[in-house]
């Protein structure tokens, strides 16, 4: 087989057959750069969300989980008796971790730890005028937590360092102080569940970007979330852990449980609701992709198939004066592979330029998320991946027309 | 005289509409530098017996050896190498590549067989189209050529590789008078000045005539 020839017949076929093989080209190109529009769109949203839930979520909470579902005295000394218990309440049980600053100091001297912020949470109202508007609060210190989510660059106005020198302090999510109306240097009513109050200052109004942040949270100093909750000054609900790599945290999570017997919850499980969403679109693009890239390979199959009908007489030449199977099929082969890397490679470029003219397109996503403009990733591994995609397709598409070209009876042709 | 091509008891049968014995225990021998003109009636069997030395039909019984080969039984892409060699073809109707010049179609075969470097394969290719007298023509695409100039760049094709045998279906047959002469004076050239055997199938009886011998069939037979 001597591809020198076979390559130079087929570029002759190609470009006497310009208009045909622009046409089969574009079926490529456009299967191929709508793939590569859709990736960088869906891999941009997944990372932006994924980036964004990560942020402002911690690696690992750790926290005790309250729940009412125990088995009542009765069934647990008559187990097998029809026991009937009627109204059962839960038992009244702090929600506290016990000594957990202790826990959250010891984890801090692990050596893969960013950082641990021992805090203690509450839903609460903020009453402003007749109406309670329901939000949550948590008591930290501010300078462990400014290490595990970089408050500092999130405030909006106002500033972190105030909340150090205002005991009775709060930083709001933007979203809630402008349902609320406040700004900075307002005073608010804070009510617990238990029916405390307490007159509150904000000094900063901070935004995560993320509406289920900012809509509800508020930062306090520890000292007086314990006061208001009427609680002692050990008193912690939640430890919230930042690791260096956010892998790790998985497998760590389940080490804290074992270890300390509370309650853990890694940011995978935190954020699932993203993660699932992430699946979903990953699957619908390759699903599309398929579905474009099969129709552009039937174009092409059509195309190449037409091609060797009209070239029947060549092939019988071709044969007649020495041409073995092989040579015929690598003909129409590199006819298709080169049909192929021309119109990915264009199809490359129109992706290429639809993403960017994407990634400047102004996106209006409300308080929902922070964005101004489409979520775009540009990455060249799937740059690499629809080249491959696009050669792939025509090599499968242009080898069954080839082979038929190579199983042509040259004596059925000439003899007329 | 040495033989270059012997066919012993060839049998072909056409089994469409229905069974047919087309060839009948066909035997002949042919020499280096012989010009043999195969005549007979349409439908004598003389093509089909053409196509079967051509070695591209080969679904028939009995044997064929060429230059003290055995052909019967190989490969299909064996007996492509071997007629990329050894065997020359000129068709009725012309059959070049029509998006191709008249140089790149006389190439070709040699470009395949790749025993010279392309810069001797074209400098060969123009010496057998001066041969024909097409130099002029060389760099035209064969398809605006004419039909007696087609024919006669198809012999420079079929010489390109100095092949043993060159065959003929009805080589004239599509030509007027003086381009028939011409192809036939080509012809004899060849096989007198080059030593090379000429087998032609013709109904053309001047062409015939003018051969060394002639092969005449009737109804699957050889009958003298």
């Amino acid at each position: 087989m001597n591809l020198k020839i076979s390559f130079q017949i087929a570029k002759t076929h190609l470009l006497t057959k310009k208009r045909q093989t622009l046409i089969a080209m574009l079926g490529v190109t456009f299967g191929i750069a709508m793939f590569i529009v859709m990736i960088s769109v869906i891999k941009g949203v997944n990372k932006f969300l994924e980036d964004s839930a990560l942020d402002s979520s911690p690696h690992i909470r750790i926290y005790k989980e309250i729940t009412s579902n125990h088995p009542s005295i009765i069934d647990e000394v008559n187990p097998s008796n029809f026991n009937i218990i009627y109204h059962q309440l839960p038992k009244n049980e702090l929600i506290n971790i016990k000594n957990g600053l202790q826990i959250a100091a010891n984890i801090e001297k692990e050596p893969a730890i960013l950082g641990v912020s021992p805090q203690i949470s509450s839903q609460v109202f903020f009453n402003k005028g007749p109406v309670p508007f329901s939000g949550q609060i948590a008591g930290v210190d501010v300078l462990k937590e400014n290490k595990l989510y970089d408050l500092k660059k999130r405030i909006k106005s106002g500033s972190l360092e105030s909340l150090l020198s205002t005991p009775n302090g709060i930083l709001m999510g933007k979203v809630l102080a402008r349902n609320l109306n406040v700004k900075v240097g307002d005073k608010i009513t804070v009510t617990t569940p238990t029916g405390n109050l307490k007159l509150v200052k904000i000094v900063g109004i901070f935004g995560f970007g993320i509406q289920t942040v900012d809509g509800v949270k508020c930062y306090a100093n520890m000292s007086m979330v314990q006061e208001i909750l009427q609680k002692d000054k050990s008193f912690v609900t939640d430890i919230h852990i930042k690791m260096k790599d956010s892998q790790a945290a998985l497998t760590y999570a389940k080490v804290l449980t074992n270890q300390y017997g509370y309650k853990t919850q890694d940011w995978a499980e935190a954020n699932s609701a993203f993660l699932a969403g992430d699946k979903i679109r990953n699957g619908m693009v390759i699903m599309v992709s398929i579905t474009l890239l099969v129709v552009a390979g039937f174009g092409i199959y059509n195309i190449m198939n037409m091609n060797v009908i009209n070239k029947m007489k060549d092939i019988a030449i071709l044969k007649a004066t020495g041409f073995a199977g092989n040579d015929i099929v690598s003909i129409f082969l590199i006819q298709s592979i080169i049909i192929g890397i021309l119109g990915a490679l264009l199809g490359i470029i129109i992706g290429f330029c639809l993403s960017y003219l994407l990634s400047s397109m102004p996106f209006d996503a409300g308080d929902f998320l922070d964005i101004k403009t489409f979520p775009i990733l540009f990455e060249p591994k799937y740059y690499g991946l629809g080249m491959i995609f696009g050669i792939t397709t025509t090599i499968l598409a242009g080898y069954m027309p080839a082979r038929k070209a190579s199983k042509i009876d040259p004596v059925a042709i000439l003899r007329g | 005289m040495n033989s270059v091509l012997k066919a012993t008891n060839i049998n072909k049968y056409f089994y469409e509409p229905e069974k047919f014995q087309v060839l009948k225990n066909i035997s002949f021998e042919a020499n280096r530098g012989e010009f043999l003109a195969l005549v007979g009636k349409s439908g004598c069997g003389k093509s089909t017996l053409l196509y079967i030395l051509s070695t591209m039909d080969t679904t028939y019984d009995g044997l064929l050896m060429m230059n003290g080969e055995r052909l019967t039984g190989r490969t299909q892409d064996q007996l492509a190498a071997f007629r990329n060699e050894h065997l020359g073809f000129v068709f009725q109707f012309h059959f070049l590549l029509p998006e191709f010049t008249a140089l790149q179609n006389v190439m070709l075969p040699a470009l395949k067989l790749g025993k010279y470097s392309s810069k001797e394969i074209e400098e060969r290719a123009y010496q057998k189209l001066k041969l024909v007298d097409m130099q002029d023509h060389a760099l035209k695409q064969s398809a605006k050529l004419s039909g007696g100039q087609q024919q006669r760049v198809a012999i420079a094709r079929a010489l390109i590789n100095d092949p043993t045998i060159i065959m003929g279906d009805e080589p004239t047959g599509n030509l007027d008078r003086k381009n028939s002469e011409v192809v036939f004076e080509i012809f004899k050239q060849i096989a007198h000045e080059n030593n090379q055997t000429i087998i032609a199938v013709t109904h053309d009886p001047d062409f015939a005539k003018g051969s060394d011998r002639i092969i005449e069939m009737s109804d699957g037979q050889i009958i003298s």
